[in-house]
């Protein structure tokens, strides 16, 4: 015990000036990945239903989407978003430029973007593992499309794909570490800040590392909770 | 006692699949309280008529009507027959509740939340008084100890009980059942055809597709005897079966038997 107090006390780099420039780049991450998360989830879910609409016309965009997105690399979507919107003539002197001249909003585009088209992916493919039975059982009994759709098809393929998702959170939030790569200071960021400033490479990452597994494990465990209340119905008993 | 309006026409309905003609002009007329039993070997159209009375199939040819209210077709872009009116149809199914071969019952739901979720969403009942309607039903087919369960705890014939509980909650013009006891164990079926003869007793109109032969003879007012799409014998089941006209029918009851 007094050797580990030796050790920390000895530490020349996990100061409070250090240890508070890691707590903001753990809220940025947290509200980076939050935001993201919500809004591609809020997106994804009508372009779930119309990915599954046997109307080319619908469907056909929403292929293209998520293919592009699924089909390339998150870094590269967030430099052409990023970089991209500079080259766009007049718009450092439209209105726009006030959300675009910080790094952080092009990010969050990215990565709603991004997760989105995972989103829809997961979303569609729980959509169509609802058993034909049930959906025939919702129009016999009356259920209109809008019924059937957010009372059968919605509620039960959301919780089957609940497992599929929490990997995708889990995935976003390892992803979220490029959003340093464009000036933004989340975990990853400060951990390089300070690697920069005491030259601790070693020190500064395996720290956040241990940051990202506790936040990674605490993801899993408000899934499991989740798929044990909500997925009771697919459980043997 | 004023004329009463049959809960249930249906005139000459004639189903096609791409070439294939499966039905060919079968009519039906069920009055309040009728238990019709319609039999045939597999193939013979039996499925797909009852699928054709709920619309879940659209009838190529012929008419339907529920209650005296008659559905209305009209023909869409590529030429085929539709539903003209889609609230009609979800009207007059919602008075003809169907129950299954594979129960279908949804998955997500709890027993009690199946029984209620037609009646709230559909018949725009309250939910209190569709939770103290339900317990009747679950009641009735003796399942109230398990109104908590998920389907998949539950075994087939429980499931099925389940599914003619939901029927009942629609307090239905008429039921329909698709082969209600095909799909379960032998040793589950009594249970369920147990319930269904209760209902009959107590007045209900049912139609019923089934190969439980004691069912069509003892408890169904009338038969219907189905081959290759056509109505090969028609009348009182003791008549029917003591007297069958048709030489397909002598020779479906003696493979039966």
């Amino acid at each position: 015990m007094d050797a580990l107090l030796a050790l920390i006390d000895a530490n020349k780099i996990f100061n409070l000036t250090t240890l508070g420039h890691y707590w903001e780049g753990l809220l940025m991450t947290v509200q980076l990945v939050f935001m993201s998360l919500l809004i591609g989830l809020v997106i994804s879910v009508p372009l779930a239903i119309m990915r599954t609409s046997k109307n080319r016309l619908i469907n056909y965009p929403v292929w293209l989407f998520t293919y592009v997105f699924r089909g390339t690399p998150l870094l590269i979507q967030l430099y052409m978003i990023y970089y991209g919107v500079t080259l766009i003539t007049g718009i450092q002197e439209s209105i726009f430029w006030v959300i675009f001249e910080r790094a952080y909003y092009p990010c969050l585009i990215a990565f709603v973007l991004n997760t989105a088209a995972y989103t829809t992916e997961i979303f569609r493919g729980a959509i169509e593992a609802t058993p034909k039975g049930e959906i025939e059982a919702a129009k016999a009994y009356g259920m209109n499309w809008f019924k059937r759709t957010t009372r059968i098809v919605l509620p039960s393929a959301f919780r089957r794909a609940i497992p599929a998702y929490s990997n995708e959170v889990i995935f976003m939030l390892h992803a979220s570490a490029i959003a340093s790569t464009v000036t933004i200071i989340d975990l990853t960021g400060a951990a390089r800040d300070i690697y920069a400033r005491y030259y601790a490479p070693f020190e500064s990452f395996l720290f956040v590392a241990a940051i990202y597994l506790c936040i990674t494990f605490t993801i899993i465990f408000i899934f499991k909770k989740l798929e044990n209340r909500l997925l009771a119905h697919l459980q043997p008993r | 006692m004023g004329p009463q309006i049959a809960p249930l026409v249906a005139t000459n309905i004639y189903k096609q699949f791409g070439d294939n003609e499966v039905l060919k002009g079968v009519s039906l007329e069920a009055n309040k309280g009728d238990v019709i039993s319609v039999i045939g070997s597999s193939g013979s159209g039996k499925s797909t008529f009852l699928r054709c009375i709920n619309m879940l199939e659209v009838p190529t040819k012929g008419d339907i009507q529920v209650h005296g209210e008659q559905v209305k077709f009209k023909l869409d872009r590529k030429g085929q027959r539709v539903p003209a009116d889609n609230r009609q149809v979800e009207r007059m199914r919602s008075q003809l509740a169907m129950v299954f071969q594979g129960f279908n019952l949804w998955s997500h739901m709890t027993v009690l939340e199946n029984i209620i979720e037609a009646p709230i969403q559909v018949l725009g009942i309250s939910k209190a008084e569709a939770i103290e309607r339900a317990k009747e039903h679950l009641h009735r087919v003796g399942l109230y100890e398990r109104k908590d369960y998920y389907p998949a705890h539950m075994s087939g014939g429980q499931q099925q009980r389940a599914a003619i509980a939901r029927a009942l909650a629609m307090n239905p013009e008429v039921m329909l059942f698709d082969e209600p006891t095909s799909a379960l164990d032998p040793e589950l079926v009594g249970e369920v055809l147990k319930v269904m003869r209760e209902l009959a007793e107590e007045g209900r109109t049912m139609v019923v597709v089934t190969h439980e032969m004691a069912f069509a003879k003892d408890v169904s007012n009338k038969v219907m005897f189905l081959h290759q799409g056509k109505i090969e014998e028609y009348g009182d089941p003791k008549e029917v079966f003591e007297h069958p006209k048709s030489e397909r029918f002598k020779q479906f009851i003696s493979s039966v038997y």
